[in-house]
């Protein structure tokens, strides 16, 4: 299995819309994580991993992040490493910060007003809060598929167009729609109607078309923010089926309020929790609790907070 | 009704009835909400009956292709309407661009501070203000100031002053009824916030945008007070065109205006019912185009 690396810098500049990845053999790039901060079931190196291709590459090292909304905390000192071509699952009750950290990584909290990031977060060693980096060249590498199915109110061609035309793309868009809906799984349900407008397709299409629109800019790594909360049993197991499809060549990263999902689809699980700020107006703010292989997460898990979340005792 | 034969059916029965008192009290109170509409269309009912009436003999083919005439029977409103539509043209022309600019950079680019705070409660404001005020803020800044003197220039800039405060207050609602997660889309695609705005955003508000528009037109062609201010003439024998940028201009409301301060009863009551019908006309016009491009994009959503 090849290693991809991206060597290039995130700085804004016209001639970089696409990616370029350098085939660098396997070497494993090495975890930037401190030993410090949460308990650490089985981490670092892959080792003990159970899948084949074992020496898996560091996409994201995030290293004692905190991110404040205003002065109010919601998540604190997060460390933790997303392994390449994996499914690096989030869970945790609500308000424990998993869906703010998802937003980490592709610096969409700076959207939100007030909202400040600290620590830092490596991708392929190369610190995306630095500052000459541009937040918009990191979105084109780093997709994300949302809570809500939201396609654009267009056209099923135009929705899969319109990353490849904002990034200057030097692209055949017939060729980009059809791989990117054979990819999602989507190609021959939508084939003879892709001048329908996307808002024609049922909840579980749309979020397909979602996931292949996200394609379509090439990423290395989706991040996912409850992408099946929004649709029925059947759609959801559609959406987990493409994403252990997708998982051969892309990163994902999910967060998901569905334990079994977690345990279905995932290779690692990174464990929230939320804790209580002061009792009086019940602020929260998140915190890692363990990360760790799915398996040894849903089995034998090293915290006891996790078991009895696991164990439906909280949450 | 077939008689119940259980006690307790019975008790059930009457636990269901209303008070006989709400029962009144509902009836009344809908009766008086229906009086109130019915107010509302006599007025309209009788408006349309009298000037159709009055009216309606005076309409020809010839009264929209001729000019204002001494003789009643001769006259017509060609000057009037092709005024109408120029202006109409030149302040959508003029409208579009600056609303619709105003509007996104408020609700996309702002900073939410004092500054754009006291900005968005003056253009709340301007959209209450007397129409006759900007005619006479027309008079002295186009004509006097600028020098564009009464030409059809003036009273479209000056049209378009009134309008523009209404065309940003509703491009900035039609702005925030396009879902966030629509942003947020096309953000994740790695496009630039701009590329959003002008990509997805303005296209996916158009057609409100649009229904506004037509709406705000269609209240400033009615309008009579600020271009009479601004120079509009009262007879006129020669057709305005948008491109005569500085020729004297009239108008269909100011040529009503015209007919009814004359002395010739032919002219108070016909000719003005005329010309009223017209305008009228060329509102319902404007008014179904808002409602058929509404329409459209609700079955396309």
């Amino acid at each position: 299995m090849d290693q991809r690396i991206t060597s290039e810098p995130l700085t804004t500049a016209p001639s970089t819309a696409q990616p370029i990845r350098i085939d660098a053999g396997s070497s494993a790039t090495p975890s930037t994580s401190a030993a410090s901060g949460p308990v650490w079931s089985q981490d670092s190196a892959g080792s003990g991993s159970d899948r084949p291709g074992a020496s898996k590459g560091v996409v994201f090292g995030a290293n004692d992040v905190s991110v404040h909304y205003g002065s109010a905390p919601a998540l604190v000192n997060v460390t933790l490493d997303i392994r390449e071509r994996e499914i690096t699952a989030f869970i945790g009750p609500s308000g424990c910060g998993k869906s703010t950290f998802l937003r980490c990584f592709n610096r969409t909290n700076d959207l939100i007003p007030g909202a400040k990031v600290s620590g830092r977060i490596d991708y392929h060693a190369q610190n995306l809060y630095a500052k000459d980096v541009d937040a918009v060249e990191v979105r084109r590498r780093i997709g994300m598929v949302f809570q809500k199915p939201n396609p654009f109110p267009k056209s099923i061609y135009d929705n899969l167009t319109f990353g490849p035309k904002v990034n200057r793309m030097k692209v055949d868009f017939d060729e980009v729609v059809e791989t990117s809906l054979r990819r999602a799984a989507l190609w021959d349900e939508v084939k003879g109607k892709l001048k329908q407008n996307a808002y024609s397709l049922s909840g579980g299409q749309q979020q397909r078309l979602c996931i292949a629109r996200a394609l379509t800019v090439d990423p290395e790594v989706i991040l996912m923010d409850e992408p099946c909360s929004a649709l029925d049993p059947i759609a959801t197991a559609h959406i987990e089926d493409l994403m252990r499809e997708l998982e051969h060549d892309y990163t994902i990263v999910i967060v998901t309020h569905n334990m079994q999902q977690a345990a279905r689809v995932s290779d690692r699980t990174a464990f929230f929790t939320a804790e209580i700020e002061s009792e009086d107006d019940d602020r929260r703010f998140g915190r890692l609790v363990e990360i760790g292989d799915t398996s040894k997460i849903f089995s034998n898990p090293t915290d006891k907070r996790t078991e009895d979340y696991i164990s439906g005792r909280f949450g | 009704m077939v008689s119940t034969s259980t006690p307790t059916r019975e008790r059930v029965d009457q636990s269901f009835r209303a008070p006989v008192g709400d029962t009144i009290r509902e009836r009344f109170t809908q009766f008086v909400l229906l009086i109130a509409t019915c107010v509302a269309l006599v007025v309209l009912v009788t408006l349309l009956v009298d000037i159709v009436r009055d009216g309606a003999s005076g309409l020809s083919l010839n009264f929209l292709t001729q000019y204002t005439s001494r003789i009643a029977a001769n006259s017509g409103i060609r000057a009037g309407l092709t005024g109408t539509l120029s202006l109409m043209f030149l302040v959508a022309l003029l409208t579009f661009p600056l609303g619709v600019g105003a509007a996104l950079y408020l609700e996309e680019f702002a900073p939410r501070n004092l500054w754009t705070r006291l900005l968005e409660t003056n253009i709340n404001n301007l959209a209450g203000v007397p129409s006759i005020v900007y005619g006479l803020l027309g008079l002295s800044v186009f004509v006097y100031v600028l020098g564009f003197g009464r030409s059809l220039i003036t009273g479209a800039l000056t049209l378009t002053l009134l309008v523009l405060p209404v065309v940003i207050v509703a491009s900035r609602e039609a702005f925030r009824a396009v879902p966030r997660e629509i942003r947020d889309g096309g953000l994740a695609l790695g496009a630039t916030p701009l590329q959003v705005a002008v990509r997805q955003t303005l296209p996916a508000a158009v057609p409100s945008i649009l229904t506004g528009m037509i709406l705000s037109l269609s209240r400033a062609i009615g309008e009579t007070a600020p271009i009479l201010v601004a120079g509009a003439v009262f007879s006129r024998r020669a057709d305005n065109a948008p491109w005569h940028l500085s020729e004297s201009y009239t108008a269909i409301p100011i040529q009503i205006f015209d007919f009814v301060k004359r002395p010739q009863e032919e002219f108070q009551i016909g000719v003005a019912s005329a010309a009223i019908i017209v305008l009228m006309a060329l509102l319902l016009v404007m008014n179904s185009a808002a409602i058929i491009i509404r329409n459209r994009y609700a079955r396309n959503r």
